[in-house]
């Protein structure tokens, strides 16, 4: 697995990653100093509890957030360097995101929340060829508040993608749902890996995701504890928890 | 359509309560201005065209009497482009049915052609016909007011001799737009009326054939007014020229042109208070709706939205808002505008209106508009476009409350926790909570101006003609006369009290500034023409020197010890050296005044006197009128209480339409300030509120947390209106300070209710559709949303 690893293209290369915040009068050290290479297609989890730095290291990936030290880059290009402006032409031409709390825009129907992204895509899919890969061709026209958690997180999935993204960063896409509903969900990423080859990173503190990963790495108090290859990679729907 | 649009046209639907109420405020900020300015404008062109069209005259003169062969001197002097000679009598009228005493104005016009200048409107009938002496036209608003139409017969005393002439045309003259009685103060159209008729009938019965007492010029293009003014008066001078005078003082013109500039002070004091509340809350407003999305932009910037995308997303929503408001605005503006235009040009009478609605007027309201809403949303933008989206993405930090005044003087056993809820809430955000008080000040002020207007002119009137001038009726005669004339009046049955007087036109002369006015000498310690100080009590005239209104002080910028010279321009036009003695208050006019003896005595002249001022038997007046119209000398009588009613009956429309205007204006501020803040307060602290009903709170409790700060501000608001409304009516009073009349800041304690119940009820209004938000309130889902 390793071997297979090596071979593929490098997607991120982080080294010595650290970010510190400021709460009040106290420092939280949320990373303290990530090594990490992501390779392109491989769908990796993130694996750790809540406090542990996932969603620190998803937003410098994503380029939401920088670092307060050490080095990222994306395909050889530095994001600790980057402007804001550039950091706004990565997130919009190579990422896509998806959130725990789905964050649609309530005001705008399903087809629309998607449309709002590929408007200002370089080679989108149509909003209605997303929503149909997530299984919601049918729900086109209806608000947020029309839709269950399932329905909205799978939307929020269909934004992610209709771009066409490089990578995909999911945080906690199924925190908010029962477990049905997260396979569902999971299910769609799984078909956005597999069929787009799009490199996602699942963040979770669930530890039965983790086996529908390529790869699984565990984080603790801001710094890697663990990293491990699955030897067998299960399919979602085989999924419980 | 894209989906961003698409987002601002659903949101401004949810918010549309809150659009409408700034909406509402834009839309009276530009209909305001709109209306005020392109009235000026329409007022202005159509003056213009009809000054045009009639030939209006350039200059004026009148004087004792001079052969008509000076005319062809007046007509040499280099720069006069046309000059006219007419014949002007002062005449009493009999009109049928009505028994109070009218007098009027005749003027010559050529037999032969057309009059070169000042040239007539024909409304309905005809123009006189040459050479005959029994034909008279009468100015539209003289025949209105007592029902007279061509065919009718009017009884005219010129010089004592009744003659009966027929009226064959009604008409519009550019030179009496305004008209007003020579010493009053306001049109009266029932007991004054200006009259035309032919210069041969006229002159014969005036003693005026081959002769004249009035002169128009007009001049040729960049002739210097000046020296042809001083030319004409050294030509008139041997003739007892009364001073010749340009169109800028030409009175009617002058009164004209003093209303359109306080148009123009209104098209710019009452939109920038608009406009600048509308920017006020489209801040507030637009702070809580990106309060409200900081996700929403924290996730549209993940996906690659610029800053500038997002600011321009915003920008777009209150430019959606101010459009509405300048669009329904502009549409009102030019509606109300053409309707206000209409009732200058039906006041004033000009023949017809060219109403004006420039380009340029929308853009300035456009453009002022959208300027102060972008620069009152863009801190605000700003925040939204520089929101870095890991930061939005984070729930907001609690909000930070302190320990209130309350709290700190150890009062709290006095307070409910309720009500310490309330001052800290204000206390928090002192800043917002003062723009708020302000906001509702500004309506409260508002509603003050439109009163403000009635209460002046109620004071003016009150001073001028309760303390200063209190006769029943005056008596002027046509030339000056001997004293004895009092004795003649005393007899009249029913006549209990006789003051005389002596007025002459003068020229006042300080340095190197000059007033024309006229010089009243006034009988001592008199009890119905009395000169008042500036703390308007009445004086005692000093038995020498002359006493000035003080406005006529400031404009010759002369102060008591000066002296003054007086050129006289009556008789033998001598020039006298008079001391300054003292200044007096009054708003209507200006003057100077002597004691009678005092003036007699440096005019050198016996006991000589104008006219007289009367108190009279009301039991009586019908045949005191009667008497005094035979008496050969008398040029005119004036009733003074009749004249104030006629006056209160034409202000009362458009003071009542004013305030009503006032007051809307004003209602919109407060309800839109009131429910804006209401509605925010409501958003911020709706999971708040709910938490307290889950925990046992009645409606009537939360609705007191929030309503009470509401109560609480507008109670601080109303006092600060009555400043506010204090230094409005303050500015407008100094911008309407003229030697015509001087608006005295004078504010009735109804004004003051008047504005506190208007913004109370405006808060009140606003509290009810609050208090009706607050019952329907869904607790369950308001503890879910997160905020």
């Amino acid at each position: 697995m390793s071997e297979l690893a090596e071979n593929r293209e490098v997607v991120f290369h982080a080294s010595g990653v650290t970010k510190v915040y400021q709460m009040g009068e106290v420092q939280v050290h949320a990373l303290r100093g990530i090594d990490l290479d992501l390779y392109a297609g491989e769908l990796v989890v993130l694996l750790g509890p809540s406090g542990s730095g996932k969603s620190t290291l998803l937003n410098i990936l994503g380029g939401l957030d920088t670092a307060t030290s050490g080095h990222v880059s994306y395909h050889g290009r530095d994001l600790t360097r980057a402007g804001d402006r550039e950091l706004t032409e990565y997130r919009r031409y190579h990422v896509g995101f998806v959130f725990q709390f789905y964050n649609l825009i309530p005001s705008l129907t399903a087809r629309e929340n998607v449309a709002a992204v590929t408007e200002i895509a370089r080679r989108p899919m149509a909003p209605e060829r997303a929503l149909e890969v997530v299984g919601l061709g049918h729900r086109l026209d209806h608000f947020p508040s029309q839709l269950s958690g399932g329905e909205q997180q799978r939307i929020a999935i269909a934004r992610a993608i209709a771009k066409n993204p490089e990578v995909l960063l999911c945080d906690e896409p199924t925190g908010a749902l029962d477990s049905a509903t997260g396979i569902v969900v999971l299910e769609a990423l799984e078909r956005v890996n597999r069929e787009l080859g799009t490199t996602t990173v699942l963040i979770t503190h669930n530890a039965g995701i983790a086996e529908m990963a390529d790869r699984v790495i565990h984080l603790a108090d801001g710094s890697i504890s663990d990293m491990h290859v699955n030897t067998v990679k299960r399919a979602a729907r085989e999924l419980s928890w | 359509m894209r989906a961003l649009d698409k987002k601002v046209l659903r949101e401004l639907w949810q918010m549309r309560g809150q659009a409408l109420a700034i909406i509402a405020v834009i839309v009276s900020g530009v209909t305001t201005m709109v209306m005020f300015l392109s009235t000026y404008d329409s007022l202005i062109q159509t003056r213009e065209n009809y000054y045009a069209e009639n030939r209006f005259a350039e200059v004026f003169a009148s004087l004792k009497r001079a052969p008509e062969h000076l005319l062809a001197r007046i007509q040499l002097i280099p720069g006069v482009e046309r000059a006219e000679s007419r014949v002007v009598a002062a005449v009493n009228l009999d009109i049928e049915g009505f028994n109070e005493p009218v007098i009027g104005k005749l003027i010559s016009l050529p037999d032969a052609g057309d009059a070169r200048l000042n040239q007539l409107h024909l409304r309905r009938g005809r123009f006189i016909e040459p050479y005959r002496d029994d034909e008279v036209m009468l100015s539209e608003a003289f025949a209105n007011a007592h029902r007279l139409q061509p065919g009718d017969h009017l009884s005219v005393i010129i010089k004592g001799k009744r003659k009966t002439l027929t009226i064959v045309g009604i008409v519009l003259s550019p030179e009496y737009v305004y008209q007003i009685a020579p010493g009053a103060f306001f049109p009266d159209f029932k007991r004054y009326g200006v009259m035309w008729m032919g210069r041969n009938g006229l002159a014969s019965a005036y003693d005026m054939d081959g002769a004249f007492n009035d002169i128009s010029l007009t001049l040729g293009s960049g002739a210097a007014v000046g020296t042809i003014l001083d030319q004409l008066d050294d030509l008139l001078k041997p003739y007892g020229g009364y001073g010749a005078y340009a169109r800028e003082d030409q009175f009617s013109h002058r009164f004209l042109s003093e209303e359109v500039r306080q148009l123009r002070t209104m098209a710019t004091v009452f939109p920038l208070i608009f406009i600048g509340v509308a920017a006020f809350l489209l801040n507030v407003v637009l702070n809580r709706l990106i309060n409200t999305q900081r996700e929403q932009i924290a996730i549209l910037k993940a996906f690659g939205y610029s800053n500038a995308a997002i600011g321009l997303h915003f920008v777009k929503l209150v430019l959606l808002i101010v459009l509405l408001g300048i669009t329904i605005g502009v549409a009102l503006g030019g509606y109300w505008g053409r309707e206000l235009s209409l009732i200058y040009m039906e006041f004033y009478r000009f023949p017809y209106l060219h109403y004006l609605l420039r380009p340029s007027v929308v853009v300035v309201a456009a453009t002022v508009t959208v300027l102060a809403a972008i620069s009152g949303t863009l801190l605000a933008v700003r925040q939204a476009a520089r929101l870095s989206p890991a930061e939005g993405m984070r729930p907001n930090s609690p909000v930070v409350y302190r320990a209130s005044l309350i709290e700190r003087l150890g009062l709290q056993r006095f307070f409910s926790q309720p009500t310490r809820m309330i001052v800290r809430h204000i206390q928090r955000r002192p800043f917002k909570s003062l723009l708020s008080v302000i906001g509702i000040a500004l309506a409260g002020g508002i509603m003050m101006v439109g009163n403000f207007q009635e209460d002046a002119i109620r004071y003016m009137v009150e001073v001028q003609f309760s303390i200063s001038k209190r006769d029943d009726l005056s008596v002027r005669f046509t030339d000056p006369t001997s004293r004895r004339a009092l004795h003649e009046l005393q007899a009249i049955p029913g006549v209990q009290h006789v003051e005389v007087f002596r007025t002459l036109p003068v020229r006042l002369r300080f340095e190197h500034r000059t007033y024309r006015t006229a010089l009243e000498g006034v009988q001592p310690e008199g009890e119905l023409m009395r000169v008042l100080d500036t703390r308007l009590q009445p004086v005692a005239l000093p038995p020498q020197g002359v006493v000035l209104t003080d406005h006529l002080a400031k404009i010759l910028g002369v102060l008591p010890g000066d002296m003054l010279t007086i050129e006289v321009l009556e008789e033998s036009q001598p020039v006298l050296q008079v001391p300054v003695v003292g200044l007096s208050k009054q708003y209507l006019g200006v003057w100077g005044y002597m004691r009678i003896d005092a003036l007699n005595r440096v005019m050198g002249e016996g006991e000589v006197i104008s006219g007289a001022y009367l108190a009279v038997d009301p039991q009586a007046r019908g045949e005191i009128y009667a008497q005094l119209k035979e008496m050969p000398r008398v040029a005119g009588i004036v009733v003074r209480k009749s004249a104030i009613q006629s006056f209160y009956d034409t202000m009362a429309e458009t003071v009542l339409f004013f305030s009503f205007i006032a007051n809307l204006l004003g209602a919109t501020i407060a309800v839109g300030v009131v429910y804006n803040t209401a509605r925010i307060a409501l958003s911020e602290r709706g999971r708040e509120l709910a938490s307290l009903r889950v925990l046992g709170f009645t409606h009537g409790e939360i609705a007191y947390i929030l309503l009470g700060e509401l109560v609480l501000l507008t109670l601080v608001a109303i006092p600060l209106g009555f400043l506010v409304g204090e230094g409005l009516c303050a500015f407008l009073a100094s911008q309407f300070k003229t030697d015509l009349y001087r608006v005295p800041l004078v504010l009735e304690s109804q004004t003051y209710a008047n504005a506190a119940a208007v913004v109370l009820f405006s808060a009140c209004a606003s509290g009810a559709v609050i208090w009706h938000r607050l019952g329907r309130i869904d607790l369950v889902s308001a503890l879910k949303t997160r905020e």
